[in-house]
């Protein structure tokens, strides 16, 4: 035990010496929850719009101006030629092109039905995809309304409509603001990288110094090198966990809506798992180049696969079958209901039990491959 | 006390045509034996990739042999290398402590890594350790090829082990440096440590007990500087002269000539026993030498492991 902690106080000196580590352990929880909430953000905004408006009637008008008050869209022109308006397209100065029909306000005073056309650039497919559906919603309100005036003055009962009235309520984030479920997971990642990236590197730079040779012939027990290397990252990556927390709560007013407790037990299984991830990519590498390579490739796939960015639910089979292979998933999923559904152990449970599957499974290979007698 | 017996370790692969390994040279019986009584310095002389890094790592227990038996005082390398850790002191060929740790911290480190103290064994290690103690403070990255060796010697030694083994321990170091290294482990050996060490450089040879004569995974001698040089049987000459480069070649091409290998400022040859010195001084005047100088020499352990380097290869042609 006091080889151990001796071990271990080698291991802070050295981390405290390092000219960069120290720095980062505090600037980089700050700055990625200063500024990635606010950067990475699937909101989509600010679609600009070109109208071709061959009919520039009353009816018309209306509906360009309730297209321009919509804080999604920006008109960004409007001609009488659709010509024009792919020009602005392929400038990019438009995103969407909504091109009203002639007699546009004749058909739905006659027949009670209009067609407008909508275009959307799908070059980036979220962009085009959601401005296209906001855009239709807005049609959908606009004829809503005009149906109802028509109404008022044709009030034949075959015009009378009930109309259903959707008021949704979004549980746990209720503005659907963005950041809200950007945070906890932002907050995994930064974990995976700290805690599954530098113990592997800094095994290896042990091995490529020599050092290791020289630590091997001693009567230090694997378990102790192992446990001295790991130790200090759980350590500086409760630490990094914790200023986030502050930072967080002080800055966008979000605590765990489920507690700390729940928080540290999960993390605490977690980072004991993804450094044992970090200790077979070192044991697997005798270089720092090797072992900076394969702890990005698989950090990085741990990182896509794991709803970080996009819903599992909505990737293809086998993706989903890589994802609940992956304990980035089941931490996602653990901080994210603490955080903002506050669940407590009751609903952690499950995830919080693949989880420590996962740490047990990672730190065995771990301590197989290592090759120390 | 070091017992080898027929050790063996193949590291050729199938892809390549060059030998790696030691004890397993085409087909000879057995591997690498050889036996070093406790007080002893062992010194093992080899080229690089002769497999002197191999055998240490086998007898350090870092590294487990195909076939054979080491026994390092009583302990064997492969069963009770957990005891073996404890007695023996190693230091790899390259400089393996913490570049951003103390002088003092590196040793305090090796110290509790062995349960042990600096103060306890201060009197053991002060001979070497006083000589970087002035500089305690300072990173070990940033110290002198000598003064990192002597820290390196100070951790291996800070447990008071049996066995000390040094793998190169002198390479890179200056002249200066060297010759003070050498003076401490005469004074290991005296206070009756076994110490086993491996060197590129042959004039290191004569300062140990006994060497061992190291080739291609091979012993192509064991015994001691003296009698090493003793059984050589060939007739040495130096021969001195200007334009010495290209004088190499026209000594080679004179008959009688039997080996010729330059020597820093001079040439060292073998030949016929019947060759008479005039005889090659007049040849190499007619071909446009001057200022020649041929004298009869005894050989140095170098001259040794090359007569004994040529013999294996006359040996492997007559085959």
């Amino acid at each position: 035990m006091g080889t151990l902690k001796f071990l271990i106080e080698k291991e802070f000196k050295q981390t405290l010496r390092n000219s960069i580590i120290p720095k980062l352990i505090v600037g980089y929880p700050i700055m990625v929850m200063l500024i990635f909430p606010w950067a990475i953000n699937f909101e989509v905004k600010n679609i600009k719009v070109s109208v071709v408006d061959h009919n520039n009637s009353v009816y018309s008008q209306r509906l360009i101006q309730k297209v321009d008050a919509s804080k999604y869209f920006i008109i960004n022109n409007i001609t009488s030629s659709y010509d024009e308006a792919m020009v602005d397209i392929e400038k990019t100065n438009a995103d969407i092109i909504l091109e009203i029909q002639p007699f546009f306000d004749k058909n739905i005073v006659k027949n009670k039905t209009a067609d407008v056309m909508l275009s959307a650039n799908s070059v980036d497919g979220t962009r085009g995809l959601l401005g296209n559906a906001y855009l239709s919603q807005i049609l959908n309100d606009y004829s809503s309304e005009l149906r109802s005036e028509l109404a008022h003055t044709d009030m034949s009962p075959k015009h009378k409509m009930s109309a259903i009235n959707i008021i949704p309520q979004y549980k746990f984030n209720e503005n659907l603001d963005y950041k809200v479920f950007m945070i906890p997971a932002l907050m995994v990642m930064m974990v995976t990288l700290i805690c599954g990236i530098l113990p592997a590197l800094n095994i290896v730079s042990e091995k490529e110094n020599g050092t290791i040779q020289q630590i091997n012939v001693t009567p230090i027990s694997k378990y102790q090198f192992i446990l001295a290397k790991l130790i200090p990252y759980w350590i500086i990556g409760f630490i990094i966990l914790s200023i986030a927390f502050v930072v967080v709560g002080l800055l966008y007013g979000i605590w765990p809506a489920g507690g700390f407790f729940p928080l540290y037990i999960s993390s605490l299984v977690f980072i004991v798992g993804i450094s044992g991830l970090g200790l077979i990519i070192s044991n697997y590498s005798e270089t720092l180049q090797q072992a900076m390579f394969l702890a990005f490739f698989f950090i990085l796939i741990i990182i896509l696969l794991s709803g970080l960015f996009t819903p599992i639910a909505s990737m293809p089979k086998w993706a989903q079958i890589v994802a609940y292979s992956n304990p980035l998933s089941y931490f996602m999923e653990i901080m994210r209901m603490v955080y903002l559904k506050g669940s407590s152990y009751r609903g952690i449970a499950n995830p919080l039990l693949f989880l420590t599957a996962f740490a047990v499974g990672f730190n065995t290979w771990a301590v197989l491959s290592y090759r120390k007698r | 006390m070091i017992e080898v017996k027929n050790l063996r370790k193949n590291y050729h692969s199938e892809k390549s045509d060059k030998y790696a390994g030691i004890g397993t040279k085409e087909d000879k019986e057995n591997g690498i034996s050889f036996s070093v009584p406790k007080g002893e310095v062992f010194g093992v002389i080899g080229p690089d990739g002769a497999g002197k890094t191999t055998l240490f790592r086998i007898l350090a227990t870092l590294l487990l042999a195909d076939s054979g038996e080491a026994r390092m005082s009583k302990w064997d390398v492969v069963e009770d290398y957990k005891e073996i850790r404890k007695i023996i002191g190693y230091m790899p060929g390259k400089f393996s402590l913490y570049f951003d740790l103390s002088v003092e911290e590196n040793l305090k480190f090796f110290a509790t890594v062995f349960d042990t103290t600096i103060e306890e064994n201060y009197e053991f290690i002060k001979d070497i350790y006083q000589q970087i103690e002035p500089f305690k403070t300072r990173r070990a990255g940033a110290l002198s090829g000598g003064m990192k060796q002597k820290l390196a010697l100070s951790c291996a030694l800070i447990h008071q082990p049996e066995i000390l083994i040094l793998d190169e321990p002198t390479t890179g170091v200056d002249p200066v440096s060297r010759k003070e290294f050498w003076d401490m482990l005469k004074k290991l050996k005296e206070g009756g440590m076994t110490i086993l060490v491996s060197t590129a450089y042959m004039d290191e040879a004569t300062r140990c007990d006994r060497i061992a004569l190291m080739r291609d995974g091979e012993f192509i001698a064991i015994d001691t500087p003296a009698q090493v040089i003793a059984d050589y049987e060939q007739t040495l000459w130096s021969v001195k002269g200007d334009n010495l480069s290209s004088m190499l070649e026209d000594i080679r091409a004179y008959p009688q000539v039997e080996t010729s290998f330059a020597f820093g400022d001079e040439h060292h040859i073998t030949v016929d026993p019947n060759l008479k010195k005039e005889e090659l001084s007049d040849y190499l005047t007619e071909k446009g030498y001057t200022n020649i100088s041929i004298n009869e020499i005894t050989p140095t352990v170098e001259d040794c492991f090359l007569a004994l380097t040529k013999e294996g290869e006359k040996g492997k042609e007559e085959d």
